[in-house]
């Protein structure tokens, strides 16, 4: 076995999703050369899983009116906690219009306006007028003040992906999917492209660029449960901190989305209860007004999440055939049908697919399950990777740090095509300026390496464990142990399990050939690195004695300023089974840190 | 206890020298709301670590997972097991290149489509930053959303005759993909530009009426209409070139 391809181009894009093909189309305006690898084909990306829609401040429709940039930016840092970077957020806010509109520019059908009065579910009653008839429309969603979410039906990702992938074919940007990068290339000071693993017929590909992006967005299935496709394994974190020069920023900051469906785990959007949606207990009582009276179902994710399993342990919980655990009532019959079946479509399918319901006229169950990696490859404002010259990355896989410790749902999205513009002009500015010596010999090295581990995984020269094995362990561990509510000696116990799975990890041998594009072999290159993401945030999450936005200590529930106001730095040192930490400062040279106005700290009944 | 499923599945990796195509039995045992997907996986993870097939979002909103199910087209993230016999077959796509077992090329074929097709907005207006969006009806918007939510699985192309013997027939969701297009009031392209692109055998005229592809579409997208509304303006503009004297292929 040998890397019989070589591939050079200007700029390597690792990923095909949303920020990824955003970032490419920036670079291949600009005339440069580009090649974008994925697992998949660009319109199976996770991306196009989005259904809610895209935060920007138009300010067309009448609930939105008065929004501006300065408000999404407050939503956005309250939302965070005061975690986020708040240069990187203001930046964000101000440019996110403009992108929407040039999605609509390329094709996105995005939902309108039209004049009229209205009333919602929820009892709002407003008037659109006719001056805003038209315009790009906007739906409630969590812990904002104004509605800016901007949707295509529950679509949206799809529509969006769909549309900027009509972009890179016009470009003429080859895609090589099933391609999966398997290690970074680099001197410890500049990465020059990647080793990749075809996934058609199992051969080694080298790529060789002047900047490599990554774009490969979450780890959400180091957890048994998630939200997340199968492919969101964390691979583009796990090739970054394996170079052990490059950390991964605020891993322990995980998203729990507070509708996830069981048994399958699969979204029921926030906009089913931007829409007027409520959550009911065994009684069929609305119990979130109990718990936040102002924001009610419309806090943020972290608070809703955690508000949930604080009522399902205090004995308000389901019991049903949907699921082995306890679960709460998702209730938007009273949007009516015809609500529910245009706008909300995409959910009331996957209820009516997964566990027969009709959404419609039927309760649907949910519980809060992963969803979503605040932290990643942690990058300037930029895009720029700390560690390493010529490497970006963008998206859920990075840490540019627009969400802090937590993120407010449609900010997502829209971080992909914003980032993927911002930071996508900023590598193209790079790469124009520089040139490249490749030394082959140091990329034989790379490839030599894979090849070893390729080849010990077949013989079984480092042991046999196996590699599904280990990954259902490691899922299993994190649900216990660093979940939605952490404990000190929970994490400990966590952290434990996850060193020993770590060290079982490098003993994987292959139950089968390995021959061709074998997915045993895919599953086990992978392992190590996702145990070691795992422990980055169990780990993280074990150091951070502070409950901020989505990361909760029952031992320490409250925000810690004076110690806390810091972005943990995971590095991953050659030979070590646990990461080392460092931690940089949180600037708030904005919006000092304050009340979020909603969630455990701010006033209100704590509930029954 | 659940019944005990046969899942008869089609084997052949193209990479293993001397690997020959044939069906392999699988045996587990059924549980309540088991879909495809589980069951597929199980068998991967505890029976036989080779198989090859393809999930990604595993809520059928991606398109990847269609494949022949007791000889059908469909999702089989979908797909539950109660649906089906006790015992039943799975096999690859037909249409698309194989690459393994139950895994084929379906992004090499549809991006070769879009391509084709050039299934992009063509518009000689330069996007202005500062400018407000333009308006559109709302209920237009919707209009091309309806098309516009083909996932690209493929299962129409695979249950179409023409495809399975033209190789270049875009089949009907690249027609589709086209009606998304001509029905999108910021594409520019004249019905004469859309007629140069897919007015010919491997395009519009190409589809003999069967309509196999409307009964498999998972996102039940009205693939007739949309068709005959393609058919008809491509059939109106062809005359019309016609009686310009423009000579057509």
């Amino acid at each position: 076995m040998s890397a019989k391809n070589t591939h050079i181009s200007d700029v390597l894009v690792i990923g095909a999703g949303l920020a990824a093909e955003r970032s490419a189309i920036e670079c291949a305006s600009a005339g440069l050369n580009v090649i974008i690898l994925s697992l998949v084909p660009p319109r199976r990306s996770h991306s196009t899983a989005a259904q809610g829609g895209m935060q920007a401040s138009l300010a067309n429709v009448a609930m939105g009116k008065g929004d501006s940039p300065e408000i999404h930016f407050a939503d956005t840092v309250k939302g965070s906690d005061w975690g986020c970077d708040q240069e990187v957020a203001k930046m964000f806010c101000e440019t996110v219009p403009s992108m929407i509109r040039q999605l609509d520019y390329w094709g996105v059908p995005w939902n309108r306006v039209t004049a009229g009065k209205k009333k919602y579910a929820s009892g709002i009653e407003t008037e659109d007028t006719k001056d805003k008839e038209g315009l790009i429309t906007a739906r409630d969603f969590g812990g904002v003040a104004k509605w800016r979410c901007c949707y295509t039906s529950d679509g949206t990702g799809h529509t969006v992906q769909f549309v900027v992938d009509t972009q890179v074919c016009k470009l003429g940007i080859p895609v090589h999917d099933r391609m999966e990068a398997i290690a970074l290339i680099h001197d410890g000071e500049t990465c020059f492209g990647c080793v990749a693993r075809n996934l058609r017929n199992g051969e080694l590909n080298v790529y060789l660029a002047k900047s490599t992006i990554i774009g490969t967005g979450g780890a959400g299935r180091i957890y048994a449960a998630s939200t997340n496709a199968v492919i969101n394994e964390g691979t583009g974190g796990a090739i970054a901190l394996a170079t052990g020069v490059v950390p991964l920023g605020n891993m322990e900051a995980i998203q729990f989305h507070p509708t996830g469906m069981p048994p399958v785990y699969i979204l029921m959007t926030e906009g089913a209860r931007g829409d007027g949606g409520y959550l009911l207990d065994k009684n069929m009582h609305r119990f979130m007004p109990d718990y936040e009276p102002k924001k009610k179902e419309l806090a943020s994710r972290d608070v809703v999440s955690r508000r949930m399993v604080q009522h399902i342990r205090a004995g308000y919980g389901v019991t049903s055939k949907y699921s082995t655990q306890q679960h709460l009532w998702l209730d938007i019959r009273h949007l009516g049908r015809q609500w529910v079946w245009k706008n909300l479509r995409e959910i009331a399918t996957i209820a009516t697919n997964f566990n027969g319901i009709d959404p419609a006229k039927e309760l649907v169950p949910v519980i809060p399950t992963q969803h979503y990696t605040m932290g990643g490859i942690r990058t300037n404002k930029d895009g720029a990777v700390y560690g390493l010259q010529g490497l970006f990355a963008m998206g859920e896989a990075a840490c540019w740090d627009l969400h802090g410790f937590n993120r407010l749902g449609g900010n997502s999205l829209a971080e992909t095509v914003t980032a993927g513009f911002i930071c996508g002009k900023q590598v193209a500015k790079y790469t124009l300026g520089q040139t490249r010596n490749f030394n082959m010999k140091m990329v034989d090295g790379f490839v030599k390496k894979e090849e070893e581990r390729i080849k010990n995984l077949i013989s079984g020269k480092n042991g046999r464990e196996n590699a599904y094995e280990i990954r259902d362990a490691m899922g299993t561990a994190m649900m216990d142990h660093v979940h939605i509510f952490r404990t000190g000696k929970s994490l400990e116990q966590g952290v434990a399990k996850l060193q020993e799975l770590y060290k079982r990890s490098l003993k994987i041998g292959l139950h089968s050939s390995g021959q061709g594009a074998n997915p045993e072999l895919a599953q086990a290159l992978r392992m190590p690195g996702m145990v070691r993401t795992a422990l980055c945030v169990a780990y993280g999450a074990l150091m951070r004695t502070e409950s901020r936005g989505s990361h909760f200590r029952e031992d320490y529930p409250k925000r810690d300023d004076v110690n806390w106001l810091t972005r943990t730095l995971a590095y991953w040192k050659e030979g070590a089974d646990l990461p080392t930490l460092n931690y940089e400062p949180v600037a708030c040279p904005i919006l000092p840190p304050g009340d979020r106005g909603y969630g455990e700290a701010s006033a209100g009944p704590k509930g029954k | 206890m659940g019944r005990k499923l046969t899942i008869s599945c089609f084997r052949f990796n193209p990479n293993i020298p001397g690997d020959k195509p044939r069906m392999q039995d699988y045996e587990l045992e059924e549980y309540e709301g088991m879909t495809l997907f589980v069951a597929l996986n199980d068998i991967r993870e505890k029976l036989d670590p080779t198989l090859m097939f393809d999930f990604v979002c595993r809520a059928a909103i991606c398109g990847s997972c269609a494949m022949l199910i007791h000889g059908r087209p469909r999702l089989a993230c979908k797909t539950m097991t109660r649906t089906l016999p006790s015992k039943f077959t799975v096999m690859p796509l037909p249409v698309f290149k194989l690459i393994g077992d139950l895994s084929v090329d379906t992004g090499t074929w549809f991006r070769d489509l879009q391509v084709r097709a050039e299934a992009w907005i063509h518009t000689n207006k330069k996007f202005d930053f500062n400018a407000l969006e333009v308006r559109m009806e709302n209920e237009t918007a919707e209009k091309i959303y309806d098309p516009e939510q083909c996932i690209e699985c493929g299962c129409c192309v695979a249950n179409c005759i023409t495809a399975n013997i033209r190789p270049d027939f875009i089949g009907s969701t690249g027609i589709n993909r086209v009606y998304r297009f001509l029905i999108d009031p910021r594409d520019e392209r004249s019905d004469a530009d859309y007629y140069d692109v897919i007015g010919n055998e491997d395009g519009t005229f190409g589809c003999v009426g069967l309509m196999a592809c409307d009964d498999m579409c998972p996102k039940e997208i009205p693939l007739q209409e949309n068709l005959a509304y393609v058919r008809r303006k491509m059939a109106a503009a062809g005359l019309k070139l016609k009686f310009q004297g423009v000579k057509i292929s």
